[in-house]
Formats: structure tokens, C-alpha cells, sequence
């Protein structure tokens, strides 16, 4: 079971994030020609697979307690921001994350920014690229190395998120445009809650608890946080309503 | 020097993020969590607790600041 959650969490992880990488490659490729920008992609790909494929074994090499204890804590704290993010926005004290919007602005700074050649390649486009695919890329090796090594399923991990660049990448190339139809918002919730899941499961496991009914717990942890967070929506949603109508 | 400091801000954001305050009340929970169950204490209850209690006072400092 906690295989289907890892695998599930990790592709949702990755493919929100490879929507929002789509979304600065296509600004800057439509605006200044692919060939610069797709250079970028692929030195920015190059080194998150070498970060995953040099830190992920290096990790399983740390005795498991240990390991599930600091990449529990780490998760946890990680995933605590995804979902107190997800809550905010959901209960609207913060604006939904627009995929149409960011590309608009992104296209704009593209048109604006000024040309400079350097080794036959246009600079912006590369380092916009390189930048965009790296720094959201690294939020996805962060959960492909710590789902992986504290299960022992580092491949697993990584064919997660390698499904989800095939798919993000196949749709992006065939839609040609930002997929601001992917429920991007929703799924951020559903992985906030599932980094929190894992993150308070190993964790506790690493401190020297012994979850009941072992790996079920998982569940009954996932049940738990879903009904918590679902109910800090609520609260949050009225109570601003209810200050919007103290304002009028 | 400043990459060091940009470097160090970058992965601070990364992990800890905008309220401090919940990564220093996991590694507390933690810390509670392995002192009882090292006095042979069943302490499961005590993590999915801790992390109701941190991200309800945390999304109260975020939407009493703005």
C-alpha cells in the first residue's frame, strides 16, 4: 500500500511542478525560438538526475533509523508549507495559482529582455530556462530522494516523476500551450497531504514509535490530516467572510 | 561570502519557509516524541497531534498578518 501512496505522491509532486517549469519554457520559447531555451532544459534536467542519482544512494547508506528521522523531519516540515499554502488558497486569503497568468507575464519579460549572444546561444532564453526547469525541478528530486531512500525505492520514485515528465512533456508539446486546465491548485492540496502523511510516518518511526497497525496507520494518518485540513478551510473561509462582512 | 549567504537563504526558504515557527515545533515534537518513547512509552498520538496543533496557530499568524 504505502507503494501505490509513494508512487502517487511523487508523480502528482512532479507533475505539478513540471506544469509550472512548461508554463516558463513555452513563455520563452514562443517569444525568442526554442532552440536556446530547450539547451536549458536539458543541462537542467542533466543535473537534477545527477543530484538524484549521486545523493539518493548516498542516503540508503545511513542507518535506517536515522535516516527516517531526518528525512521524516524534513518532509514533514516541507510538506507542512505545501499544505498551510494549499489551506490559504483554498479558503481564498491567497490567490490561486494561474498558469494562463504566470505565462502572460513571463512572455512579456521575455519580449522586453534584450538579446546577448554568448557560445551561439541566446542567454536569456537558456537561463530562463535552465533557472525555471532546475529550481522546480529540484522540488521534485527533494521528494523523489526522500519518498525513495526511506522506503528503499529509490527507482520507484524516480519512475514516478519520470511518468510525470513524460506526460507533462507529451500534453505541453501536442497543447502548444500552458495547461491551465490541470487542476494545479487541488492537486497541491492532495500532495501537501501526502508529504505531511509520510513525513509524520517516518518521522515517528524514526523517533522510536511503532505506528498501530503498522503500515495501515498510513491511512488513518492521511484520514486524519484530510479531515483537519478540510476543516481549517471552513474555519478560515468564515472567518474572512465574516470580516469582508464586518468591512461593508 | 554572498554565495554562501544566498545559497544558505535559499535552502533556509526551501525547507523552512515562511513560518519558522513550525519546523522548531516539529524538531520539539520529535525530540518529546523519542524522550517518552525511550521511557517505553506508546507515543504515536503525540507527532500527528503536534502537527494539528503547529499548522492551526500558523495559518492563525497568517491570516491575522494580511
Amino acid at each position: 500500500m504505502s507503494d501505490v501512496f509513494l508512487f502517487l505522491g511523487a508523480f502528482l509532486a512532479s507533475a505539478v511542478e513540471m506544469v509550472e517549469a512548461l508554463t516558463i519554457v513555452l513563455a520563452v520559447g514562443v517569444t525568442r525560438g526554442w532552440r536556446s531555451p530547450l539547451i536549458g532544459v536539458a543541462a537542467a534536467t542533466v543535473a537534477l538526475v545527477a543530484i538524484i542519482a549521486a545523493l539518493g544512494p548516498a542516503l540508503q547508506l545511513l542507518p535506517i533509523d536515522v535516516l527516517r528521522l531526518v528525512v521524516g523531519a524534513l518532509l514533514l516540515c516541507f510538506g507542512l508549507q505545501w499544505l498551510r499554502k494549499a489551506i490559504l488558497r483554498s479558503s481564498g486569503y491567497k490567490p490561486l495559482h494561474d498558469e494562463e497568468e504566470a505565462f502572460l507575464a513571463e512572455r512579456a519579460e521575455a519580449a522586453a529582455a534584450g538579446r546577448d549572444e554568448r557560445i551561439g546561444i541566446d542567454w536569456y532564453g537558456f537561463t530562463i530556462a535552465f533557472k525555471g526547469v532546475l529550481l522546480e525541478g529540484l522540488e521534485v528530486a527533494f521528494i523523489v530522494i526522500t519518498f525513495g531512500s526511506t522506503q528503499g525505492r529509490l527507482g520507484l520514485a524516480a519512475a514516478a516523476a519520470g511518468a510525470a515528465l513524460v506526460l507533462v512533456a507529451t500534453v505541453g508539446v501536442l497543447v502548444h500551450a500552458p495547461l491551465s486546465r490541470v487542476p494545479e491548485n487541488t492537486i497541491k492540496f492532495a500532495v501537501g497531504l501526502l508529504l505531511t502523511t509520510f513525513g509524520t510516518f517516518w518521522a515517528a518511526e524514526g523517533a522510536g514509535v511503532s505506528w498501530p497497525g503498522d503500515e495501515l496507520a498510513l491511512l488513518g494518518l492521511l484520514g486524519f490530516l484530510a479531515a483537519l485540513a478540510f476543516l481549517l478551510v471552513e474555519l478560515l473561509r468564515r472567518q474572512r467572510l465574516s470580516l469582508q462582512a464586518g468591512e461593508a | 561570502m554572498r554565495y554562501l549567504r544566498s545559497f544558505g537563504a535559499f535552502w533556509w526558504d526551501f525547507i523552512v519557509g515562511d513560518d519558522w515557527r513550525v519546523a522548531a515545533g516539529v524538531v520539539i515534537a520529535l525530540g518529546m516524541t523519542a524522550a517518552l518513547t525511550d521511557r517505553g512509552w506508546s507515543a504515536w498520538w503525540l507527532l500527528p497531534l503536534a502537527v494539528a496543533v503547529l499548522l492551526g496557530r500558523s495559518l492563525q499568524r497568517a491570516t491575522r498578518s494580511g
